[in-house]
């Protein structure tokens, strides 16, 4: 990629002509100057999430990789603050060394993309908004973001938000750049909610008989005071041979039987209440005559790191497309989806993760039709080399694209910070 | 009081009442319409009552249709509109302009649909924040934020300023509680943002007018998520020998893991207050009391419970009683939530401050309270979310003695400058309105509040919903903003406010 025009600071730029700002001044300025000669820029961290949404229509690229470590770290408070491109992996070891996490459960998704991990920053999971299997109970990562600093498509440095919970100073501009995809602000600064690591936790695993019955253990299981912290449903999709042959080599564990259907989910805590709570709950499921497994804490843990990887789309070379839809709707869902597509549910049955055959990119409009139906939306993670994005990344209608672009225009209104990114248009 | 300045007003508006009274009349019932002097009295100011003034007219639609159609029409010929809930807020958020229409939604009073498999209830939001919680609660569910209004204020309300509650370091608040939001922008387009599903993708416009105090659209429907009541909740009252104590307790509880329902903390000069006043049986001899709510199932909320102990007595508690029984965890919280009307009896007046700081700062917070205290010779009693960092000291003082009213207004305004000092902000749940508007620049520098009035901008051009809220419209910090309270005659003496 070349710049194609001259930008009079000192910023550091690579041979692939990449601009390091090395901190929060030198973003300013060098945004600054790409509004003053209307240059976008596409903005990255560590490239561990751009392969999601369009490609950005930008004659430069801005990468924030070196505004990074730790500024702030309180843990009888609660938070972190942090340079936003500080990786996620340095950020959960010391939280971890105060028996600490970031509760969202960050998926990575460095498995699906070149089958190794590859968490990135926390900016980058700001500006996506994808929590984990823990997404139900605690919230997303714009529940858990106290305040930011960034750019703005200006390059004014602004700020919003704090390091309390309870605030409510000024719009609660946190909440919109989660998610945002870069398109309003470079971020330089976050400060993130954090909390107490439980004891321990055990994974339950069911073995339901029919389609019918998932939705009434996920119901009875959202509507329980023994709550748990993680429900999925994975489908035996016997007719499609790689996929179960990848299912029994990601799921495999002792007390876990992969070859067919099953509902897992998580109950965390101290032992004791642990114990108390699978025991009220198989009593609320009337599990007592059912055959049913239980995950010790070493395969409970491994077992939810491999959710949250999507491990059982590793390196898919298909579709991958994300659908949140209200879990009452989820049972005509799975019905659709049994021995179609590839997929499994999380979140207790609000989310799936649906894999699409490269050659079946018609389905995408269908699927996402069937989300905007159910009350939901769809987003295609990852694309074939196929996609030849016909059917939009994102799910939008006219209204809320009419705001976005308000919203964009009142932050960049020369579109120069990761143009055409979401939306056209934004 | 000193005056505090609005936005200019439109002669040319005035002028045309009787035009723009027909007009509306005729975009809703006749009756919804009230324009003459004693109809209008009521609406003339919210909870911050020392500040009053008549709307041009009041009009209270019945549905989405008519709230858009209203606000086309008043953005077609340039009339302001403020929007009122339940007119229970604090900060003035709600405060009629004189030409302005005040819009109320006190008609938008239905539940419309409870949704137990997806856990959610759509309502209108003129519904009360207790109100959702009665619609589910016989099934065993209830809606988590809990502010201390919540018999009377309303939801729509609630969203407006991301209120909060006493649990909400656990449960979040307005905004970690909400699915789905329906609202009208100023130019009558009615649009929705999320549903009954998880984390609408795209730009997060429900988190955006969550707490945006009425200033970006007007709030006709929302989807609350609601959670299962847990199975048990116990409460513990610990008093300490000294503030430094109590306060480095609360810490560690919080650095040990243990993530409470609520944790409340007053000083000494409440603890008696509140003791004289409501008989709480309130260890008098403390210096801070500490209390501790703690929920889940019956063996997690004992072990938990076990540990606040241990901490407890670590740090010298000077007493501690656990509740064995609803009635006494209840009995636990009947003081504390006699606090306000207990200063009230101390004093002719009080002013209700509201600022956040972090949990590790109250000691220094307080002592430098005692000091301000001293300097301005007035008795202050402090309470404290110590979950969520939520500071309320309250002033006590005369406020037929003009003296004092300028001393007490100097005092609170060095408090909230004290909490941003500390790292907090100047308000935790009350939200700014007009109240604590000129001390915005204490936290936000020009970018920062000109990044703001761009978003406004962006979604009501001609500046038309709610102005002169929030945002400062001298561009000075001034020496304001609290909740003044005379011969504790709060606008709705009803409602606790802790």
């Amino acid at each position: 990629m070349s710049t194609k025009i001259k930008i009079n600071s000192q910023i550091f730029q690579d041979s692939n002509n990449i601009y390091y700002p090395k901190d929060e001044s030198e973003v300013s300025d060098l945004i600054r100057e790409l509004y003053k000669q209307d240059s976008p820029t596409e903005i990255i961290g560590n490239n561990s999430k751009s392969f999601i949404g369009n490609k950005t229509q930008s004659a430069n690229t801005t990468s924030l990789s070196k505004i990074s470590g730790i500024i702030d770290y309180r843990p009888e408070e609660l938070y972190i603050k942090v340079k936003a491109c500080t990786p996620i992996n340095e950020i959960e070891k010391v939280l971890s060394e105060n028996n600490q996490e970031l509760a969202f459960e960050p998926i990575d998704f460095g498995y699906i993309k070149e089958g190794k991990s590859n968490k990135g920053t926390v900016a980058g999971y700001l500006s996506c908004n994808y929590a984990g299997s823990r997404r139900f109970k605690v919230g997303s990562v714009r529940d858990h973001v106290l305040g930011f600093k960034g750019v703005n498509g200006k390059g004014d440095i602004i700020k919003s938000g704090g390091t309390v919970v309870k605030n409510v100073t000024g719009y609660d501009l946190s909440k919109l750049i989660a998610g945002s995809f870069g398109t309003l602000v470079a971020l330089t600064e976050i400060t993130l909610k954090v909390l107490p690591k439980k004891d321990s936790s055990k994974t339950v695993i069911i073995y339901p008989s029919n389609l019918e019955q998932i939705y009434d253990f996920f119901n009875k299981l959202s509507s329980s005071s023994s709550e748990i912290s993680g429900a999925v449903f994975v489908p035996e999709q016997s007719k499609d041979k790689d996929f179960v042959a990848k299912k029994n080599s990601v799921f495999k564990f002792n007390d876990l039987k992969s070859n067919i259907s099953f509902i897992a989910f998580r109950v965390e805590g101290d032992k004791i209440s642990i114990e108390e709570k699978i025991n009220n709950l198989k009593k609320e499921l009337e599990l007592n005559n059912s055959e049913i497994s239980i995950l010790d804490v070493y395969q409970s843990e491994p077992f939810w790191k491999k959710v949250n990887n999507l491990e059982i789309f590793e390196k898919t070379e298909h579709n991958l497309l994300r659908m949140v839809i209200p879990p009452a709707n989820g049972s005509k869902l799975c019905k659709h989806l049994e021995n179609n597509h590839n997929y499994f549910v999380d979140w207790c049955g609000s989310l799936f993760w649906i894999e699409v055959n490269n050659k079946k990119e018609e389905k995408i409009k269908d699927l996402k039709k069937m989300a905007k139906d159910f009350g939901g939306y769809l987003t295609v993670i990852k694309t074939s080399s196929e996609y030849d994005y016909g059917e939009a990344i994102f799910t939008v209608d006219k209204v809320r694209l009419m705001i976005s672009e308000k919203v964009k225009q009142s932050f960049d209104p020369k579109r120069i910070l990761n143009p055409g990114k979401m939306y056209r248009g934004v | 009081m000193s005056e505090i300045a609005l936005p200019k007003i439109d002669s040319s508006i005035l002028n045309r009442k009787s035009e723009i009274v027909k007009k509306l009349s005729s975009l809703t019932n006749i009756e919804n319409v009230l324009s003459e002097a004693d109809e209008l009295r009521p609406y003339e100011t919210d909870a911050l009552s020392v500040y009053t003034q008549t709307p041009l007219a009041v009009v209270l639609p019945e549905n989405t249709e008519e709230v858009s159609k209203i606000l086309k029409y008043c953005h077609s010929e340039n009339i302001k509109v403020v929007p009122r809930g339940a007119g229970t807020g604090l900060s003035g958020g709600a405060l009629p302009l004189q030409d302005a229409i005040l819009l109320g939604l006190g008609k938008f009073n239905k539940i419309l649909e409870i949704d137990y498999e997806n856990k959610c209830v759509v309502t209108q939001p003129g519904v009360t924040n207790l109100g959702i919680t009665h619609a589910v609660q016989h099934k065993g569910f209830y809606y988590a934020p809990d502010p201390s209004s919540q018999l009377a204020c309303s939801i729509g309300g609630n969203v407006a300023e991301n209120s909060g509650g006493v649990h909400s370091l656990k449960y979040g608040t307005t905004t970690n509680n909400i699915l789905g939001v329906q609202m009208v922008m100023m130019d009558g387009t009615i649009c929705r943002f999320g549903g009954k599903s998880f984390d609408q993708e795209g730009y997060d416009l429900m988190g955006l007018i969550c707490g945006s105090e009425g200033l970006l659209g007007v709030v006709t429907e929302v989807t609350v998520k609601i959670l299962r009541t847990p199975e048990v909740v116990r409460a513990a009252l610990i008093g300490f020998p000294s503030i430094k104590e109590g306060g480095d307790a609360a810490s560690e509880i919080i650095s040990s893991g243990i993530v409470p329902a609520g944790m409340e903390i007053m000083d000494k000069a409440l603890i008696e207050a509140t003791d004289n006043f409501s008989k709480a049986g309130y260890p008098r001899d403390a210096e801070l009391l500490l209390i501790v709510e703690l929920d889940g199932t019956v063996s997690e909320v004992n072990e938990l419970i076990k540990k606040v102990e241990a901490i407890c007595k670590k740090n010298n508690c000077s007493s501690l009683k656990l509740s064995n029984s609803e009635k006494e965890r209840l009995s636990f919280w009947a003081g504390r939530k006699a606090a306000f009307p207990a200063c009230g009896a101390m004093a002719p007046d009080y002013y209700c401050m509201d600022g956040s700081i972090p949990r590790g700062k109250l000691a220094e917070a307080l002592l430098e309270i005692k000091k301000l205290s001293e300097k301005y010779e007035l008795p202050v009693a402090n309470c404290f979310h110590a979950g969520d960092g939520n500071l309320h000291p309250l002033i006590m003082f005369d406020g037929n003695d003009k003296e004092q009213l300028r001393k007490t207004e100097e005092f609170g305004s060095e408090i909230l400058k004290t909490c941003v000092r500390l790292g907090g902000v100047i308000t935790g749940e009350h939200g700014v309105g007009i109240e604590k508007r000129e001390l915005m620049c204490e936290m936000f520098n020009d970018n920062d509040i000109q990044q703001q009035l761009s978003i406004k901008k962006s979604l009501d051009e001609k500046n038309l919903l709610n102005p002169g809220k929030v945002y400062p419209i001298l561009r000075k910090c001034a020496e304001e903003g609290r909740v003044h309270v005379h011969k504790n005659k709060d606008k709705f003496p009803d409602l606790p406010r802790f």
